[in-house]
């Protein structure tokens, strides 16, 4: 039996996809777990992914770490469940190694594929740097899925779903507060990424960084010396000590490509640094590199996307 | 406020990642370590600057060998009133946390820190193991934190943003980017260091619950195609037709 949780507030991301389909991967009867405000008709639809049964208890809104255990390790039990797949998001972070504790089960943090013939399981190790395997030496295992690392697949056909309710208790966390920027794509899940570095010289030439993506679709991010002097939001800043991503393009313009930069971006698929200086670290670990000024370059490319783009429908 | 910060052993941002032992361990050889940059960044410099402005004391914790002792000597440089060393060579989050939770609990601590993650296994898992271990909330992904009395306030990473939030102390934190500004240690700090109590204490007997069975180094890149500056829709052709990403 596997259990999959997955955050349906604010509907059915599509890191919530990966997961039903990696629990479906990973063999057995998957039984989904969730909370929040998704229509019955929405979760039914992750049958499609896979799933046999979607179990929801709309009386916990997800923001205590402790009450989400609480639901999900009772359901687990109720289920026999042996793997519990959460996404390697906040829930993934807060939640599963809880219920790791409270099952006693292994937990892998962080996969990035489906386990090996061994058991064993790959993760990403040393900031991506390097790839370890792990084993897990319980009967039980909790595994959380890096966004982006699998595809979302199609198989079966809507399933139940059935209203759950009086396992979770109540939460010591209280919101206060919560900020969320209009119609951004968060970053960790975006698959295509635009960002740009102290080469852009200030704040005010962001304007070209955001067209670009505006017209790709994409995500913005930025190097960290660019946060730290205020220039960009911090949730942007990704790196070693930021936001690791693996989109599965990213483009880099104006970024030297520090080895502690490469660490938080070198998951991804294809990556474009745009640079004025040829001998900049980045063109390294670049699939595709233009030598060239930023500020004349991204224009162009913003305009060359558009006309792509016109030709697609 | 009493406060516990669990400070970590990383290498050195610029190491050389390598493995030995037929990809089963981490290659040591000429890696210098640190303190972990979120656990020394953001937890440590975060719980001072509580101490500073509404007293108490900061103790660290690590769990780790003798060779540790120099990112203890730091972080106590830095300003941390004692430091506890929990002996043993941790291969295992869930071993790590189950040695913190048992010392914290006899310890009755108002607040326990951690970093987001380690840089060398980024897990994100010890801190959240530790919570549910003693049986306290959680806030995970903390970008501050403001203590009056009894309530902690906060602000947390949520998918796509940020929330405040209120929780009763005693609690678990783990901190991220934005809590606090780096220190870098004066003198006297050092000096003060040297004199700071370190305690060692042995482990209790708890079994991994998973383990690393070997490493691999990621494929390399093949090498970086050129597109001149003027062409961009070559480029995107090239992203449209060979790497097939937009
Ligand atoms: C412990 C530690 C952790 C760190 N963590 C991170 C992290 O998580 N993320 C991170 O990003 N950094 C991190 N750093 C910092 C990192 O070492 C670099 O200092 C940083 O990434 C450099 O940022 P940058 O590339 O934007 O700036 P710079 O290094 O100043 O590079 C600017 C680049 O822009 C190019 N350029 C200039 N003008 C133009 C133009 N007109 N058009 C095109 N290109 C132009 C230049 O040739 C240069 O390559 C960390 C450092 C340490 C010590
Ligand atoms: N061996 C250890 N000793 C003390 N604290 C640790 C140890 N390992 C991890 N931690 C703490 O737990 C946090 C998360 O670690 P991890 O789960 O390994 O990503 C770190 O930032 C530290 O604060």
């Amino acid at each position: 039996m596997v259990l999959v949780y997955i955050n349906s507030t604010t509907g059915l991301s599509k890191a919530a996809l990966e997961t039903v389909t990696y629990g479906k991967k990973i063999g057995g009867d998957v039984t989904v777990v969730t909370n929040g405000s998704a229509s019955s008709e929405q979760l039914a639809q992750l049958g499609q992914y896979g799933a046999s049964k979607v179990l929801v208890d709309r009386s916990v809104d997800g923001e205590d770490p402790q009450q989400l255990t609480r639901l999900i390790a009772a359901v687990a039990d109720q289920i026999g469940a042996s793997s519990v797949i959460f996404s390697h998001d906040i829930y993934g972070k807060a939640v599963a190694p809880r219920l790791s504790v409270r099952m006693k089960a292994g937990l892998v943090a962080g996969a990035i594929a489906i386990p090996e013939s061994d058991g064993s399981i790959k993760v990403n190790v040393f900031s991506g740097k390097a790839v370890g395997f792990v084993k897990v030496a319980s009967d039980k295992q909790i595994i959380s899925l890096l966004p982006n690392s699998i595809q979302p697949e199609q198989s079966g056909n809507s399933c139940s779903v059935e209203e759950i309710s009086g396992h979770a208790g109540s939460s010591a966390i209280r919101v206060l507060e919560t900020k969320k920027p209009e119609g951004n794509i968060p970053l960790p899940e975006a698959e295509l990424v635009v960002s740009a570095g102290r080469g852009l010289k200030g704040p005010e030439n962001w304007g070209m960084i955001e067209d670009l993506a505006q017209a790709l679709g994409a995500a913005t991010a930025c190097s960290r010396p660019v946060a730290d002097i205020g220039w960009r939001p911090h949730h942007e800043h990704v790196g070693q000590t930021g936001v690791a991503i693996r989109p599965n393009l990213y483009i880099a313009a104006g970024i030297s490509g520090a080895i502690q930069h490469l660490a938080g971006v070198n998951g991804s698929k294809v990556i474009v640094v745009i640079n004025t200086d040829k001998e900049a670290p980045f063109f390294k670990a670049a699939d595709y590199g233009v030598i060239g000024d930023a500020f004349e370059v991204i224009p162009r490319l913003t305009e060359a996307v558009k006309r792509f783009k016109a030709t697609q429908h | 406020m009493n406060i516990l910060v669990c400070i970590s052993k990383a290498p050195d941002t610029t190491s050389k990642i390598a493995f030995t032992n037929n990809n089963t361990q981490f290659d040591e050889n000429g890696v210098q370590y640190i303190v972990n940059p979120y656990d020394e960044w953001y937890a440590l410099v975060r719980a001072l600057e509580l101490k500073e402005s509404i007293g108490g004391n900061v103790t660290i914790v690590t769990v780790g060998t003798t060779a540790d002792e120099a990112i203890i000597r730091k972080a106590l440089a830095i300003g941390a009133d004692e430091a506890v060393r929990i002996d043993a060579d941790p291969k295992d989050a869930y071993f790590v946390a189950m040695q913190i939770a048992s010392f914290a609990k006899a310890k009755g601590f108002d607040l326990v820190m951690t970093g987001k993650e380690t840089i060398n296994y980024n897990g994100s898992q010890v801190g959240g193991m530790i919570a549910e271990a003693m049986d306290l909330p959680f806030i995970s992904l903390a970008t501050k934190l403001d203590a009056s009395g009894t309530k902690l306030t906060l602000e947390r990473e949520i998918v796509g943003g940020v929330q405040v939030v209120e929780v009763e102390t005693p609690a678990v934190v783990s901190c991220a980017k934005g809590m606090a500004e780096q220190r870098i240690p004066n003198m006297r700090g050092i000096m003060a260091a040297r004199t700071k109590p370190l305690t060692i204490i042995p482990a209790e007997e708890v079994a991994d619950l998973s383990s690393y069975v070997s490493y691999n180094m990621p494929n390399a890149k093949s090498s970086v195609k050129m597109i001149d500056p003027s062409n961009m829709d070559e480029l995107v052709a090239l992203l449209h037709n060979e790497a097939k990403v937009i």
